[in-house]
């Protein structure tokens, strides 16, 4: 099997999706011709074909409005956000227009908003954002943040092929950092469904996307302290998997949650409510958070490595956690 | 009458459909005004008294395979696409057996599979992205379908009006939008909202066709729908066209627009739709007086059945708000494809990547010559109204307003040189080679609105305009430079 960097298993999934299904169309800014700021996108033009890979205008609200408006006479179309911070641009034709569609007149919106995120490269404070709780507090929606390069091609094809509108969050960080043999051809992971990463018995380490490798090397280093830490990769946000979370916290006792959007309200808060609700008389321990601040991500990289969680810091709050 | 040709296209028949639309849309909110006194409408009630020709001459010009997604205003639209006034009324009482089963009211509702209606959302604006994309699908899948939606003067300052327009024009999408100017946006004046008096104008700026009707004859709005509809059917489209309308009640029910001058209403009452064609169908012995009280009939008919059907109607069980808000099977979506797949299929989808720069973007002085395939820009067809000053108070209906609607399409001489813009634009036809040899004239004349110029400056003397500070200051200022005058 070929080793692929996630930002190719990512233009497989389009490619493959396609080919298989002539209704999947993409539309975006610059994905054409250049091939996405990303170039996550190409040779998609010079294989499908204009109609099938739409070069817009700068307009992210008239983006997701068409895709919304194709995917109701039934194509599947991938609009691509090119820096997911935009989203914002368009967040009412998200949250009130396509969200809502089903929910309100039975109006299914098979369509997916994918784009890049998160920080790490000095991208400042409007090309490094992780806007994905504005859309996990959206009901209607499904919130996707892959970690892999086999996780983001099986997800991104599930995402494609779901009846429900899908925000697909690409961390940029890890578009050519992380790679892996992924098989060839056609295989799908399913939305909603986190995963262990990595198993352990002493503290549970819930985390996504970049952070999920944090957390990886921050169970690395304590289990040279003797400390076992279980790392869950939630991989889907929206819907969340409570059941994978609950029984391993009933397992470890403890619970660390560790994300890189900012702290107030991010999924660590939602997580502590599931624990509490669900697995409060088997905690040993306080729950623990690691997450970005409650900033802007900065630019400057001292700045900038400070907002950002990383293994020394997980590693330390989990070590005050197994001290319980 | 003399405007009778505007609707030499229709038969006697249509004729009467157009008055039975117009008239079951206005009966239908007359009765349900009257459930929302009674506290039967738990929410809110948007009038379109007046603007039914707009709504109803518009969606006429459509086939069963077209889209539209209407506003709250459009009633009218929806009967004419088939949908049952039942759902209008169950909606509005959020019944159970209602389009959304109780989850939304008024005519946030929709149906994909038989009329084709997209439900609109109570933002404005967002419709006409959604309607570019279902244009753009629609053309994609074969299907030779035209999007049509609507818009208020208040709508057509969003972010998203201009998103949409802008993304149909540079896809040539087959979308009509119908800017429905009805003076107010909620209680603000259009004058305030936009400074300049056609909003239709707007569509130069998106080098679209722009075109202007009288929203109070049906027959106008009919032929200038129908206009656009066969443009954007031959894939000249998008289409922006204006009519001219006004708002006869408040924003809601709640609203007793106690800010409308009341003269101005006096003179849109002179122009209802209804009474008007009422007038031309028997001028015109398009029908007799029992005809009439035969479709008279059969609406109020109609209506107690689908008014009693809703009345009997159980409201949804309150466990009904916890599910639907995902598709999990419950929908097969399936593309209805009226043309080859292997079309956009490798390797006949397969191109060649690269942009194509007509005349290098250079500027327009020198830019070859028109192609002779360009359209030639074409002659108004579609009457405006008779134009009035830029910020008339209070037009006299008896002397300002004309006794019989407005000129015929048929009479183009008679349409005032302002009214219309009509600048198809040519058809783009990438090509790679660099200017050739200066044409005397781009194409397209991009000529500055020839009314902007000469027509006052924003001022707003409805009403309240004298309390408007800036106002008070203008005039001030006006004065003490008078004074300064006679003083020298």
């Amino acid at each position: 099997m070929p080793e692929v960097t996630m930002l190719e298993a990512i233009r497989q999934a389009l490619f493959e999706e396609m080919e298989r299904d002539p209704s999947v169309v993409t539309l975006g800014e610059d994905i054409g011709v250049y091939g996405g700021a990303f170039k996550v996108t190409e040779g998609l033009l010079a294989k499908f074909g204009r109609e099938r890979v739409i070069d817009t205008p700068i307009s992210e609200t008239a983006i997701v409005g068409a895709a919304c408006g194709m995917s109701y006479l039934g194509l599947r179309p991938v609009a691509e956000m090119q820096f997911i911070d935009f989203i914002a641009c368009c967040f009412n034709q998200v949250t009130n227009f396509v969200a809502k569609s089903h929910y309100l007149w039975g109006a299914p919106a098979p369509m997916v908003i994918r784009g890049p995120a998160g920080g790490g490269v000095h991208g400042g404070p409007f090309h490094s954002a992780n806007p994905e709780m504005y859309f996990v507090h959206t009901p209607g929606l499904k919130v996707v943040y892959p970690s892999t390069a086999y996780d983001a091609k099986g997800l991104l094809k599930s995402a494609i092929r779901d009846n429900n509108p899908v925000l697909f969050f690409e961390h940029k960080f890890l578009y050519r950092r992380v790679k892996e043999e992924i098989p060839e051809g056609d295989y799908a992971v399913p939305i909603g469904q986190a995963v262990v990463r990595r198993e352990g018995h002493d503290l549970t380490i819930v985390s996504y996307a970049a952070m999920m490798h944090a957390s990886l090397e921050a169970a690395a280093l304590l289990a040279k302290e003797g400390i076992e830490a279980e790392v869950i990769d939630l991989r889907t946000l929206l819907p969340l998997d409570r059941e994978t979370i609950l029984s391993s916290v009933k397992r470890t006792n403890r619970l660390l949650v560790v994300h890189e959007d900012t702290r107030t309200a991010g999924i660590a808060g939602e997580i502590a409510a599931v624990v509490f609700e669900g697995a409060f008389q088997d905690l040993d321990a306080p729950f623990a958070r690691v997450t970005g601040l409650d900033t802007p991500v900065p630019y400057s990289p001292p700045l900038e490595d400070f907002f950002l969680p990383n293994a020394e810091k997980v590693a330390a709050a989990a070590r005050e956690l197994a001290k319980y | 009458m003399s405007q009778a040709p505007t609707g030499k296209h229709l038969t006697r028949e249509q004729h009467l459909d157009l008055y039975y639309y117009m008239q079951l849309n206005r009966k239908l909110e007359e009765r349900m005004m009257r459930l929302f006194r009674q506290n039967q409408i738990v929410g809110g009630l948007y009038s379109s008294l007046g603007q039914e020709a707009v709504s109803v001459g518009s969606a006429y010009a459509l086939e069963p395979r077209d889209w539209l997604a209407p506003l709250i205003r459009n009633i009218g639209a929806l009967l004419v696409k088939g949908i049952q006034p039942r759902d209008i009324f169950t909606q509005h009482m959020a019944k159970f057996t209602s389009p959304t089963q109780g989850k939304d009211g008024t005519s946030h509702f929709g149906d994909l599979k038989k009329c084709h209606v997209v439900s609109p959302i109570s933002m404005l604006g967002d419709l006409i992205p959604v309607m570019t994309g279902v244009a753009m699908a629609g053309r994609y899948l074969g299907q030779k379908i035209v999007a049509m939606t609507w818009i208020g003067d208040g709508g057509s300052s969003t972010g998203a009006f201009h998103e949409g327009m802008n993304l149909a024009a540079s896809q040539s999408a087959p979308v009509v939008v119908v800017l429905e100017n009805n003076q107010w946006a909620y209680s603000t004046p259009v004058a305030r909202q936009v400074p300049m008096r056609d909003l239709s104008k707007r569509a130069l700026a998106y080098g679209i066709r722009g075109m202007i009707a009288d929203g109070n004859d049906v027959l106008a709005v009919y032929q200038a729908s129908k206009e656009a509809v066969d443009e954007c059917r031959a894939g000249r489209g998008p289409v922006l066209l204006e009519v001219k309308t006004m708002r006869m009640k408040g924003h809601a029910q709640h609203d007793a627009a106690e800010y409308v001058p009341r003269a101005m209403l006096d003179y849109w009452k002179a122009k209802d739709p209804i009474v008007r064609f009422e007038k031309y169908l028997t001028e015109n012995n398009l029908w007799d007086a029992n005809q009439k009280s035969e479709i008279d009939a059969r609406i109020e008919r109609e209506l107690d059945a689908e008014q009693k059907f809703a009345e009997e109607s159980p409201m949804p069980p309150p466990e009904l708000a916890a599910e639907g808000v995902y598709c999990e099977g419950c929908h097969t979506i399936e593309a209805d494809w009226q043309r080859d797949k292997a079309e956009v299929t490798p390797p006949a989808s397969s191109i060649e990547p690269v942009w194509e720069v007509r005349d290098f973007g250079a500027v327009a002085a020198s830019a070859p010559a028109p192609k002779p395939s360009s359209p030639p820009v074409r002659q108004p067809t579609v009457a405006a109204p008779p134009r009035q000053p830029a910020a008339v108070v209070s037009p006299s209906p008896t002397a300002s307003q004309p006794a019989v609607p407005a000129p015929a399409a048929s009479q183009p001489a008679a349409a005032p040189a302002s009214s219309q813009q009509h600048h198809p634009k040519a058809p783009h036809k990438p090509s790679g080679k660099p200017p050739a040899k200066p044409a005397p004239k781009p194409a397209v004349p991009v000529q500055p609105a020839p009314d902007a110029a000469g027509e006052t400056p924003l001022r707003v003397p409805f009403g309240r305009g004298p309390k408007d500070k800036a106002f008070r200051e203008q005039q001030a200022a006006e004065a003490r430079e008078k004074k300064r005058g006679r003083r020298r």
